[in-house]
């Protein structure tokens, strides 16, 4: 006992003197107090963002657990379904981080807005079945207290899809994978076509599969803005600023076979302000990258991507801006309110709106005609060349049409097969992907935003099993191909 | 000495020593002694209940006719209504191979999932939704099945059914008569009735006021200005 109390006087406590101290001189050394302070105000309080000289109310906060970069359809989908399945309520604090607030350049507010359910694969039919009831219940789901009921504006005429010969054997199969996994699809032969719909020319056509139920069109802004009232009630914050750093930590491991492996860790996220260099670190436990079009160049933040081809370490996430134009055009004769979305064997497709005549559409240009994706300015001259031929061919009425408007949106297109991107990356670990959906993502948002959720709660997903969508694919080279792509 | 019963059990249940017996019996090696018998207890029997074989016969036509009566009773009878408390009769379940003509489901709080018991009436006339408050567009995509059959369709008074909805009727090609009046969410009553009637040709459309739609000056709608298209 006695060397214990001997020890205990001999050791340098708290309250010792700094040397120094011992004839009352002092150095001023503010900056280290000011930082000894507030830590110390922050381990009495902590999660609050306490700045005592400046002003940081526009700022994101200090801290939060989930950081999603992106607030378009797809990043507020997996915000509302964090804050539904949290075990405790405000257990998750949640953090949307969108450069453009106004969502001018969103691929979710430019959409068409069509929904259905002729996909080749199980999973993507699934998505569907699931984002439709998602949005028939919608006011259930997304009420707010005191706020009026959302108006999707709903459509369900459905889906045409039109096949040649060379393709309808693989449209029969896929409508035989459709019924199975419960969408309602029915075929249609030429005959059968020209009797329901007797504005279609049917030359060329040797089997159509038309949705019978829970396809249609609706309105996209209406389902954005839902969904950012019903996050922001639920607690999520939102911050409008830009990514430009993630700091991560990195631990090597040896594999099994004594090869090392480098497995990051992001914990913090630099958030840049709009028109200023001021930005602010958030500590963060969790990055989901929804940014869309943009998502490449998050991932290559976070160095995914840099190292020797053919490697994990260097395998690129391969999501890319690609144009697309919907063009708007007035057709006095053209085909009935029953008329529904239908896509051409040449891959134009177009859609009545309203009342009045008016009719939306346009094509997806080959490989080689791809527009540039620099700006979202619209090509006019690919109307009169390449999507009006084709209308006039299918529907001979549109041989007259007026084009009264158009506008262009980005696909975040997965180069590798054109389907989304779903769960963590295995090197860099706690950053999670909803991306990649190459023009379907808004009609999948519901479902996607679901999965992800699932993963990050539960760490599997429980509902949809979407692990053939995770990274591994991209370096593993298994390509798991949707046909039914407009 | 055998009583008339036991002769005929051992005819049908061959139990134990008896079963050879019971095989050539059952065969059809049946030996005409037991037949006569059978024969004549069972006109022992006959006699014994009925006068005489007019009488039988009127009573076995008396059965058929009224089997055919049971089957028919709801042939020129009125709808089969709930009592004052609001319940239906038990005997409805006896029911259930009577084909369904007509159903009556106005002010019914009948919503998407319930919509589905409709499909199994293949041979439905007639079909009446009036002022049913969950019925919207999303429901209206569920009457397909019934286009075989159907020929009477009415929405009147439905808060939730826009044009959108009724664009999906068009399946319905046996329609012949379709009530669309008093619709608040159909935005443009004359010109949605003037395009049903194009699309549903046999089709008599009835609930629109034409001169309705026709007002002295434009109306102004509000402009909603955080779109980026001009909606």
């Amino acid at each position: 006992m006695l060397p214990r109390v001997l020890s205990l006087g001999v050791r340098r406590g708290p309250l010792t003197r700094r040397p120094g101290t011992l004839r009352g001189g002092f150095s001023l050394d503010w900056e280290e107090k000011l930082s000894e302070i507030k830590k110390k105000i922050q381990s009495v309080l902590p999660g609050t963002s306490l700045h005592p000289l400046y002003d940081s109310s526009h700022l994101p906060p200090d801290h939060s657990d989930v950081v999603i970069v992106g607030g378009g359809v797809l990043g507020l989908s997996v915000a509302y379904w964090l804050k539904k399945l949290e075990k405790q309520r405000g257990a998750l604090r949640v953090l949307v981080v969108e450069r453009d607030l106004t969502y001018s350049q969103a691929s979710s507010a430019l959409s068409l807005g069509g929904i259905h359910q002729q996909f080749s694969l199980p999973e993507n039919i699934h998505l569907s079945l699931f984002s439709a009831s998602f949005l028939r219940n919608i006011n259930e789901h997304l009420a707010v207290v005191d706020a009026p009921p959302l108006d999707l504006q709903f459509n369900p005429l459905g889906y045409l899809w039109l096949a040649s010969e060379k393709d309808a054997a693989a449209m029969e199969n896929n409508v035989k994978v459709q019924r199975q996994e419960g969408a309602k699809v029915c075929l249609m032969s030429p005959d059968q076509l020209r009797n329901k719909f007797p504005w279609i020319n049917t030359e060329g056509v040797a089997l159509a599969s038309y949705g019978m139920e829970d396809e249609g069109w609706f309105d996209p802004w209406c389902l954005l803005q839902g969904l950012r009232r019903k996050v922001q009630s639920m607690g999520v914050l939102f911050c409008q600023g830009e990514v430009t750093r993630f700091v991560s930590s990195s631990d090597r491991m040896l594999t099994k076979n004594q090869k090392e492996v480098k497995l990051k860790r992001i914990y913090e996220v630099h958030v840049k302000m709009d028109n200023s260099v001021e930005y602010q670190p958030v500590e963060c436990a969790l990055v989901i990258n929804a940014a869309g079009a943009w998502s490449a160049q998050i991932a290559a933040l976070a160095g995914i991507g840099k190292g020797p081809p053919d490697t994990l370490q260097g395998t690129k996430l391969p999501v890319e801006p690609r144009k697309r134009y919907v063009y708007v055009w007035h057709c006095p004769q053209g085909p009935g309110l029953e008329s529904p979305l239908v896509a051409d064997t040449s891959g134009t497709y177009f859609r009545r709106e309203g009342l009045g005549s008016n009719y939306l559409g346009g094509r997806s240009p080959t490989e080689e005609e791809e527009p540039d994706p620099e700006n979202l300015e619209v090509d006019h001259d690919f109307f009169q060349d390449k999507v009006w031929p084709h209308l006039a061919q299918r529907v001979p009425a549109f041989e007259t049409l007026k084009v009264q408007n158009a506008w262009a949106g980005y696909y975040d297109y997965n180069t590798f097969d054109q389907n989304g991107v779903v769960g963590p990356h295995p090197l860099v670990v706690n950053m999670f992907f909803a991306t990649g959906f190459s023009g379907h993502g808004r009609q999948q948002a519901p479902g996607v935003g679901r999965a992800v959720a699932e993963m990050i709660l539960e760490g599997r997903f429980q509902t949809i099993n979407l692990d053939s969508f995770l990274f591994s694919r991209f370096y593993l080279g298994e390509k798991i191909q949707e046909d039914n792509i407009i | 000495l055998s009583s008339p019963f036991s002769q005929s059990l051992r005819l049908v249940a061959p139990i134990g020593n008896r079963s050879t017996r019971g095989i050539h019996q059952l065969g059809g090696a049946v030996d005409p002694e037991s037949s006569q018998k059978k024969r004549r207890t069972m006109l022992q029997y006959l006699s014994d209940h009925f006068y005489d074989v007019e009488f039988l016969r009127g009573y076995f036509l008396q059965n058929k006719m009224d089997k055919v009566h049971q089957k028919n009773r709801f042939r020129d009878k009125e709808w089969i209504r709930p009592d004052k408390y609001g319940h239906f009769s038990q005997e409805f379940w006896n029911f259930s191979e009577v084909p369904v003509e007509a159903v009556d489901a106005s002010d019914c709080a009948i919503n998407y999932e319930g919509l589905e018991n409709l499909h199994l009436l293949k041979e439905l006339q007639s079909l009446s939704l009036q002022r049913c408050p969950h019925m919207d567009d999303w429901c209206l995509s569920r009457l397909y099945p019934l286009a075989d059959s159907l020929q009477e369709l009415s929405l009147a008074g439905c808060p939730r059914i826009s044009e959108r909805g009724l664009a999906c009727l068009h399946h319905l090609q046996n329609l012949r008569r379709l009530d669309i009046s008093n619709l608040p969410s159909v935005s443009n009553p004359g010109l949605t009735q003037i395009l049903v009637e194009e699309m549903l040709p046999n089709c008599k459309v009835v609930g629109v006021n034409l001169a309705e739609g026709l007002k002295l000056g434009p109306e102004e709608q509000p402009q909603d200005t955080d779109r980026p298209i001009p909606a």
